[in-house]
This record gives structure tokens, C-alpha cells and sequence, in this order.
């Protein structure tokens, strides 16, 4: 039983720099993975200039009959999102959390270069962790 | 989960992990006297820490984000404000006061009474155009250009040369917008 299905984090220019699967449905191979993200981000955009109230920053959550996506963008640009079972909570804490993960485990690293694709064994671990706690969390809810 | 409000500066400096403060000093000392070895030149000094601070600055910003939970500033004033109160006693354990704003509050100063950077530092003759702790005004303008904002940013006061304080002028000169550079005739 998977509650999370994956994990993209997006850069400014839209750029997927980080991905990752979680449990066997909506597996997607490398290129599938590619043009969600990009799609992602020019939507994310574009409901920014459709949105009748001023000041959107962008989707939040999207609905779908098989899934849920959660959005989570920060200030500096970077999209975090993450496609899970219909209906799972607590996802605005998760994502929220992953973005600490990112800042302390990934920009801290001296040899990530800004913008790039994600490489650090340490977010790696950390943000296993972090999944792996969601899922026995949701499991005692 | 209910939106979380933005937390002190005092409340997150207790909660990172810190090293010793003298270690901190003292390694901040050591790079600026290979720099004065490598560059000789003092302004090229200068240079290079405004460079390794906007590095610095530009990772920072996340990190100062994702901890602090401060959501969008409505206008420089706040930016200033968040800047100082919260981002200085976060990073360097103290706090520093916003004065002298100018009539469109576009340019104020950020006022540093104590510094960590500097507790054992003399300046010699030699290094008189030496503006030691450089690096923070870099950091603070990567800071800012990550979220969009271009500045200047240059040392009025240092206690290093005899001044009574640690004083930073910070200058917004533009805002750059957000959206993406839609152009429908392309």
C-alpha cells in the first residue's frame, strides 16, 4: 500500500531536478517523468494568469479520479510536488518538510550545483525517512 | 493543517545546530588573511568576499525561508524589517535595527551593534580600504536577488574604522517580476 505514489521537485526555469517512485502504480519511466514535470510547471503558470482572484501563486492541489497532486512552491521558485492515493492527507506538512530537507541536505552541500539535477545520498536517506514516517503516521490515523 | 505563522528569530536560533562561536571567528579570520595572502590587492579582497557572500546568499535564502515560515513581503519596508530582526539573529545570533530610510523606501540602512565576525580583529595600516566583513552584505544581496529583488548594498559605518557601529545600505534598485516572460508574439 502506497499513500504516496512520487516525488518531483522542479527548478525556477522548470527543469526537473529531482524524481522519485514510490510503490508500483503510476510507475513512469525517465522521459514520462520529464513531461510531467514540464507540464506541470507551464501549468502551474498558466493557472497563475487565468485565476480570477489576484495575487494566485498557482495550484495547490489538483483532483483526479486516480490521484491527488499536492503543490508546494517556494518564494525563491523551486515547485515541490508530490502524486498520491485520492484523498491523502496531511501532504502541505510533508512537502513542507521536504523543503527543509532540501535546503539543509542539498544547497548545503558545496558540490551541488544550483539549478542541477539532485545527486546527495543524504537527502536521499533523510528524505526516505521522511516518507517512511508519513506512511506509519497514516497508518496509525 | 492550519496555515503556521512566522516564527522569532530567537526561536529558530535555539532550535539549529550552532558551532563555537570563537571557531566560527577565528575560521572567518583565517580565510580573509589567505585572501590578503592569494589577492594582495585589498579591493580585490573586497571583491572576493562580496562574491563568496553572494554564494553564501543564495542557498541561504531557502534555508532562511523553509525555517522561518515568513510568507510574502508587502513592500521593502517588511523585507528590511524580516532581514533584520529575524534573518540576522537566525544566522548570526544578533539583531540589528532598520534606520534611515530615504522618503520612497527604497534605500535604509541595516544597523549592526554587535558582530560576531570581528570580536578579536584589529585592522592593520596596511589593510585600511579593507572592508572586513564584506561577506554579509554579499549574502544579503544574494539573498535578495533570489527573491527578485536587485540591490546595492555598501558599508557606511564600521567599527573596524573607528565608528561606533556596523552600518549597511541597502539600496532596492528594481524589483524584477515574477511571471514568466510571456510574449504572445513570439
Amino acid at each position: 500500500m502506497a499513500a504516496i505514489y512520487s516525488l518531483y521537485i522542479i527548478n525556477k526555469s522548470g527543469g526537473l531536478i529531482f524524481y522519485k517512485d514510490y510503490g508500483s502504480s503510476g510507475r513512469m519511466d525517465t522521459n514520462d517523468s520529464l513531461r510531467v514535470a514540464s507540464l506541470w510547471h507551464s501549468m502551474h503558470a498558466i493557472s497563475q494568469q487565468l485565476s480570477p482572484i489576484s495575487g494566485c501563486f498557482g495550484i495547490e492541489l489538483l483532483q483526479a479520479d486516480t490521484f491527488d497532486l499536492h503543490c508546494f512552491q517556494s518564494l525563491t521558485g523551486t515547485k515541490f510536488f508530490v502524486v498520491c492515493e485520492p484523498g491523502t492527507q496531511h501532504m502541505e506538512g510533508l512537502l513542507k518538510h521536504i523543503y527543509e530537507l532540501y535546503t539543509d541536505y542539498v544547497l548545503k552541500n558545496p558540490f551541488y550545483e544550483m539549478e542541477m539535477p539532485i545527486r546527495c545520498e543524504l537527502f536521499d536517506i533523510n528524505l526516505t525517512q521522511a516518507i517512511q514516517k508519513d506512511r506509519v503516521a497514516l497508518l496509525a490515523r | 493543517m492550519p496555515p503556521v505563522g512566522p516564527r522569532s528569530g530567537d526561536a529558530i536560533f535555539a532550535n539549529v545546530e550552532r558551532v563555537n562561536a570563537e571557531l566560527f571567528t577565528l575560521t572567518y579570520g583565517a580565510i580573509v588573511r589567505q585572501l590578503l595572502t592569494d589577492l594582495e590587492e585589498v579591493e580585490e579582497v573586497n571583491k572576493q568576499l562580496d562574491q563568496m557572500g553572494y554564494n553564501i546568499g543564495i542557498r541561504l535564502i531557502d534555508e532562511f525561508l523553509a525555517k522561518s515560515n515568513v510568507s510574502r513581503c508587502v513592500d521593502f519596508k517588511e523585507t528590511a524589517e524580516v532581514i533584520a530582526k529575524i534573518g540576522f539573529k537566525m544566522f548570526l545570533g544578533v539583531t540589528a535595527s532598520v534606520t534611515n530610510w530615504d522618503a520612497d523606501g527604497t534605500c535604509c540602512s541595516i544597523v549592526l551593534e554587535d558582530n560576531p565576525l570581528v570580536d578579536f580583529v584589529e585592522l592593520p595600516d596596511t589593510c585600511q580600504g579593507l572592508y572586513y566583513c564584506n561577506i554579509l552584505s554579499g549574502v544579503v544581496r544574494g539573498a535578495l536577488e533570489m527573491v527578485s529583488m536587485k540591490t546595492e548594498i555598501s558599508w557606511i559605518r564600521d567599527m573596524l574604522r573607528g565608528d561606533d557601529a556596523f552600518e549597511l545600505q541597502v539600496k532596492l534598485l528594481k524589483q524584477v517580476p515574477e511571471e514568466y516572460p510571456y510574449k504572445d508574439d513570439e
